[in-house]
């Protein structure tokens, strides 16, 4: 047992959840108060003593099923021979079935059977792999969807009840087969190896250009950031309004104790609030990256005096009012659809792209304007004009560049990056969620 | 320091919270009973309106402790959470105490008699088991969460002009959090940490049932299936239980046996606090 725990605990650390030794010992303490068989209560108690964060959760579970997984029974033996479609057929039609009524416990056996039959990887020369992807494929899990018609017999509603519940059970049984094929590739080479793969970084971690950077998950993940972030940032303002001493309240307030002046009271300052001026290149190279980055500022409004947001590829349009709808996510759609910021051939061209901003809207820009440049500054060998961004940064209060790439890639190729740096307050790295959120609450 | 344990085992935890109205699932029991058992505070986080709070409660109710609460907000700092000396006491036993000594008087007022307690030195000073709540922990300033820290780890309190004040018998502490903000490692290092999401459907009907008793099995059972199938899409705020049961008991008041998409599109506004929620969601009913 403690063995496997110190195993475990390695692994939580490789995957970047930091765990003291003092906790590692509370889980071992908490151990003790638990059955060992009851595998629910070990987990439980190890999540409690081992996680403090709900994101590192989903690390944890990976991790816990690899190095505590119980066995479980015998699994039928994978077949060497080629495709049976019939065993396919029956297969589906069972986990078909097994999905309409919902039953949990079949659901598990189908996922081990079908891992076991159609998991393996053939022709591996390093022993067997297998693949959930290949599982997924033989059973194809699209056409069950398709195949599931809700009872017509039933109303509206519950159609689309039974639609949802089988959608969200077909999701479950994905889970399933993936914990499965993750178990056996454990059983056969240590779950360290699989633990190398099978963790994902945490959301905020994920790089936004990086393939792997789930989009449904991202935009959940930016309400809850954007509301911790409003609270931080105010938080801040907040504070440092406290002005010089205010003499008449603290004497007036020294009253209430015979003349003494136990409590102190302080003026207010009113708090300086920004003017956001956001431009954003939405481009196909940086446009995840683009849509985060509006989102939140646009969350965050109510911390600016006002938020104006302008979207370019080689030409640049005002887009401030598609967000005035509070859905975000809809209102970064439109823009994409309806702005009007191509007017070449659909390449980022920087240069006139700040240069018509001047043109346009420099007057615009007052002394508390603060202008927030996001792109890779990847500029296809084209005209850098760095005199307008050089004009722009010297109206507004400040001027930020931020870059999506990582650092090491800035100036490669046609990257103007440090020929742009040069004329902003501060050219920052913003790879992900977390950089992101950094940069908002340290300098806005 | 006394040490007694509330519950017996983990089936205990749950048999009692459930005498007292809270529905604990297996992971829930566990912990309770952990933070039990190990003398560790607990720290509870989940979004709004899954009865973190009431979780406190229910062990306070459920093992017949008085429940003493610190409502955490924005400047709270040690003379509203932990103890305030009694100025306006001290001052008149300076004017009474004309003409003793000044030796003697500045003993004198730094006395327990002056000392005004706050719900964390309170918790400490009682000679009964006491459940002390810190409630929404995620309110309080940065740096007024170390504050927390002596008492969370030592049960003790140092209160310069007198002394350390240890806990007479350990309380029970639970601790929640929105998750507004990031909590310190220091904190989090010293409590178990408990991550309430929303229930599965056999759990949440339980709750419903369990709380609106008069409703019939078959609403309770298509408001929770509703309610779920809310949940999954992308919504600015998730109905959360206590908007479900506000739910339930809406749709008891009016009488309605069954959900059609009427009723729903005139009820929603109680599970949805958003215009555009209400919107995504009926159209996703609907279609």
């Amino acid at each position: 047992m403690l063995d496997r725990l110190l195993e475990l605990t390695d692994a939580l650390r490789g995957a970047g959840i930091p765990v003291a030794v003092s906790e590692e010992i509370d889980a071992l303490n908490a151990i003790k108060h638990v059955e060992f068989v009851d595998k629910d209560g070990v987990r439980s108690a190890l999540a409690a003593t081992m996680i403090k964060s709900d994101s590192h959760r989903h690390a944890f579970d990976t991790l816990f099923e690899l190095y505590f997984a119980t066995g479980r029974g015998p699994a039928s033996e994978p077949r060497e021979d080629e495709d049976r479609p019939a065993e396919h057929d029956a297969l589906r039609d069972e986990l078909f079935d097994a999905l309409v009524t919902g039953d949990v416990a079949a659901l598990g056996d189908i996922a081990r059977r079908a891992v076991a039959n159609f998991g393996r990887l053939q022709n591996s020369p390093s022993g067997d792999w297998y693949s959930n992807y290949q599982v997924m494929r033989t059973l194809d899990i699209q056409s069950l969807l398709e195949r599931f018609e809700p009872d017509p017999a039933a109303s509206e509603i519950e159609r689309r009840l039974q639609r949802d519940e089988f959608e969200a059970r077909v999701r479950d049984f994905r889970r399933l087969s993936l914990a499965e094929t993750r178990r056996r590739v454990a059983e056969q080479r240590g779950p360290a190896a699989v633990a190398r793969y099978a963790v994902t970084p945490v959301i905020e971690d994920l790089p936004f250009l990086s393939a792997t950077a789930d989009m449904a998950e991202l935009r959940k993940a930016i309400r809850p950031l954007a509301r911790k972030l409003a609270t931080r940032v105010a938080m801040k303002r907040r504070r440092s309004t406290r002005g010089a001493l205010d003499i008449r309240r603290t004497v007036r307030h020294s009253m209430s104790t015979g003349g003494v002046p136990f409590d102190t009271e302080f003026r207010h300052r009113v708090p300086h609030r920004p003017e956001l001026i956001v431009l954003c290149d939405i481009s196909s190279s940086v446009a995840r990256f683009a849509r985060f980055s509006l989102m939140l500022t646009h969350a965050l409004a109510a911390q600016f005096s006002r938020v104006r947001s302008f979207a370019f590829v080689d030409s640049i349009d005002e887009v401030t009012d598609f967000f005035d709808d509070e859905d975000f996510v809809a209102a970064v759609d439109r823009m994409n659809e309806e702005a009007d910021v191509v007017s070449g051939d659909g390449h980022s061209d920087y240069g006139s792209v700040l240069e018509s901003f001047w043109e346009t809207y420099g007057n615009e820009i007052g002394p508390r304007a603060t202008l927030l440049i996001l792109g890779d500054a990847r500029n296809n060998y084209r005209s850098r004009r760095t005199w307008a961004l050089k004009a722009l940064s010297k109206k507004a209060r400040h001027t930020f560049w931020l870059n999506p790439e990582p650092i090491g890639d800035w100036d490669t190729g046609d990257s103007a990056a440090s020929e742009y740096a040069a004329y902003v307050d501060r050219m920052v790295e913003v790879r992900t969620l977390r950089q992101l959120e950094d940069f908002i609450a340290r300098e806005l | 320091m006394a040490e007694e344990f509330r519950f017996s085992g983990i089936d205990d935890v749950r048999t009692r919270l459930e005498s007292v109205g809270y529905l604990a699932d297996s992971s829930i029991a566990t912990v309770v009973h952990l933070a039990d058992r190990l003398g560790k505070p607990l720290l509870v986080e989940g979004p709004a309106g899954v009865g973190k709070t009431e979780l406190a409660k229910a062990v306070a109710a459920s093992s017949k402790l008085p429940l003493v609460r610190l409502q955490c907000y924005e400047g709270v700092d040690e003379t509203k959470a932990l103890y305030e000396w009694n100025y306006r006491k001290q001052l008149l036993r300076i004017q009474a105490g004309q003409g003793t000594s000044w030796d003697e008087l500045s003993d004198d007022i730094f006395d327990e008699e002056f000392l005004l307690e706050r719900p964390v030195l309170k918790a400490l000073r009682s000679d009964d088991p006491v459940v002390l709540l810190i409630d929404e922990i995620d309110k309080l300033d940065f740096e007024a969460e170390a504050l927390l820290l002596e008492v969370l780890s030592d049960w003790q309190i140092t209160i310069p002009e007198m002394g350390t004040v240890e806990a007479r018998v350990r309380p029970y502490v639970v601790l929640t959090s929105n998750n507004e903000r990031e909590l310190s490692e220091a904190l989090k290092r010293r409590c178990l940490y408990l991550y309430l999401d929303y229930p599965d459907v056999e759990r949440e009907k339980a709750i419903v049932l369990a709380r609106v008793p008069e409703l019939s099995e078959t609403l309770a059972e298509q408001i929770v299936r509703l309610v779920r199938s809310i949940r999954e899409l992308e919504l600015k705020k998730a109905p959360s239980i206590a908007e479900t049961l506000d739910w339930a008991r809406t749709l008891l008041h009016l009488s309605i046996t069954t959900i059609d998409p009427e009723t729903l599109r005139q009820t929603m506004p109680v599970l949805l606090k958003y215009q555009t929620d209400i919107t995504k969601a009926t159209d996703h009913l609907d279609a």
